[in-house]
């Protein structure tokens, strides 16, 4: 569900020093018509050129501040609301490779009334701009 | 023509793509529904409040103002359940039982009578909340959504609790994806532009328009056509895709006050390709049924694709149709 928009055009970046990033962020969005407790968020698969990163290497924030994958599923008291960005930061040594590379986003939701999880994915073509 | 007092609403949820996307706040969509008529308004609270479930009075004044501004009142709360919310258990009744109750509480606060329930909710946590909602006043209605239906067994078990009880607080809300007498187009192009073949997907729009029990199509499609993964899974929305006996809905008047009324398109001229809304008005106008038909958009995910979502103008046309059906077409 809302596939195409949960990886946010134009948010892409690395961080750390310029000279040599520590890894990259973009802006997301949770594919569901309502909002979701983080604890609920089994998984964030972020891949690159189809070769996914360790789920160690992701972090999470809605706003508080950042979360690894381990520490969501016990953040009983924080959600990712409805149509809002968060931002997922990826530990990667030299930062988001150069030129253009397909990113990749899944969600796998653990959605209570779903008999399987619910899993959204986007691939979009990105570069990070200079 | 059966003139009825039935009234026309929107759910928030049909404009899910304007919301996510920013491009319409709450403000934008109660405004439009009120300018086509329609003016009861169902929400979800955990869509449509950001810092659910913490809302302070102030927010309970925002949302009774609104509606005060524009003419439009709260007719539905829809309420959710994580009793997956954690990892390595499910929720206890106890704790579903509270999480249900903090939701009659807020929708209590909010001035509402209808809290839809989720289908999968057990018809015995459900009786230990019927005290709690008979003291707030607000209806517990389990929604009846595909493949559920009026007459299937676990929905009848929620009537059996309801009588047992001897309440009126506790009852069904059925959605009107139960009644779906022809298979929908925007379902058909999708599985199409991923790959299924128009001879298949033919066969499958055939197999539906006969009523064939999706099994069997199911079966064909898989094993005997050697069908792709988007034409098995286009066969497997059959299962999900009954069209239930519009008649008998009258019989159920009892146990329900409100409707989703589900679509997935409207067509320009203003009638549904799919969904029977002029059985089922009728028989709800014959029962002198007085609730809200809400609307509920759901074509924004079988389009978004390869098209702008337009939910507005699909709210619309749906309207246009239901006062066509209630009034004659008096009032648009």
């Amino acid at each position: 569900m809302f596939d195409k928009y949960l990886i946010v055009d134009g948010t892409l970046r690395n961080l750390g020093p310029a000279t040599a990033p520590t890894g990259f962020a973009f802006d997301a969005k949770l594919g569901y018509y309502r909002g979701l407790g983080l604890s609920m968020i089994e998984d964030l698969t972020i891949s690159i050129d189809g070769v996914a990163v360790p789920r160690t290497a992701v972090r999470f924030d809605e706003g508080p501040g950042p979360l690894t994958l381990d520490e969501m599923e016990t953040a009983y008291d924080r959600r990712w609301a409805f149509g809002a960005t968060a931002t997922i930061g990826v530990e990667y040594p030299g930062g988001f490779p150069s030129g253009r590379h397909q990113l990749s986003l899944t969600e796998r939701l653990r959605v209570s009334y779903l008999p399987f999880p619910s899993i959204n994915s986007d691939s979009k073509t990105l570069e990070v701009r200079k | 023509m059966t003139k009825s007092t039935i009234k026309r609403g929107v759910s928030l949820y049909s404009f899910q793509e304007e919301m996510f996307l920013g491009r319409m706040g709450i403000e934008d969509c109660v405004a439009f529904a009120s300018s086509i008529g329609a003016k009861g308004i169902e929400i979800l609270p955990e869509q449509n409040m950001p810092t659910f479930p913490r809302i302070d009075d102030a927010q309970i004044d925002w949302w009774r103002n609104l509606m005060a501004k524009h003419g439009t009142e709260l007719t539905c709360y829809d309420m959710f359940l994580d009793t997956k919310l954690r990892k390595d258990r499910l929720m206890t009744d106890e704790e579903q039982v509270e999480s249900i109750r903090r939701d009659l509480t807020l929708c209590n606060r909010l001035g509402i009578r209808n809290m839809r329930m989720l289908v999968f909710i057990r018809p015995d946590i459900l009786a230990k909340c019927v005290p709690y909602a008979e003291e707030l006043d607000v209806h517990m209605g389990v929604e009846v959504h595909a493949p559920w239906h009026l007459e299937h067994a676990w929905i009848l078990r929620t009537i059996e609790e309801a009588d047992r009880l001897g309440t009126k607080h506790l009852g069904i809300l059925p959605d009107m994806g139960i009644f779906v007498k022809h298979y929908p187009p925007v379902y058909r192009a999708r599985f199409e532009r991923q790959g299924a073949r128009p001879e298949v997907t033919q066969f499958i729009v055939d197999q539906h328009e006969q009523k064939v029990m999706a099994e069997y199509t199911i079966y064909e499609v898989a094993v005997k056509m050697r069908g792709n993964k988007a034409e098995v899974a286009m066969a497997e929305t059959l299962r999900h895709s009954p069209y239930a006996n519009p008649k008998r809905i009258r019989e159920y008047i009892p146990y329900f006050r409100h409707i989703q009324a589900k679509f997935y398109e409207m067509n320009a001229d203003c009638t549904d390709p799919s969904i029977a809304y002029d059985e089922v008005i009728g028989a709800l106008a014959r029962g002198g049924w007085d609730g809200y038909l809400s609307s509920e958009y759901e074509g924004n995910r079988w389009i978004q694709d390869v098209q702008e979502v337009d939910s507005r103008e699909q709210v619309r046309r749906q309207h246009v149709m239901f006062d066509r059906l209630i009034t004659g077409g008096e009032s648009i």
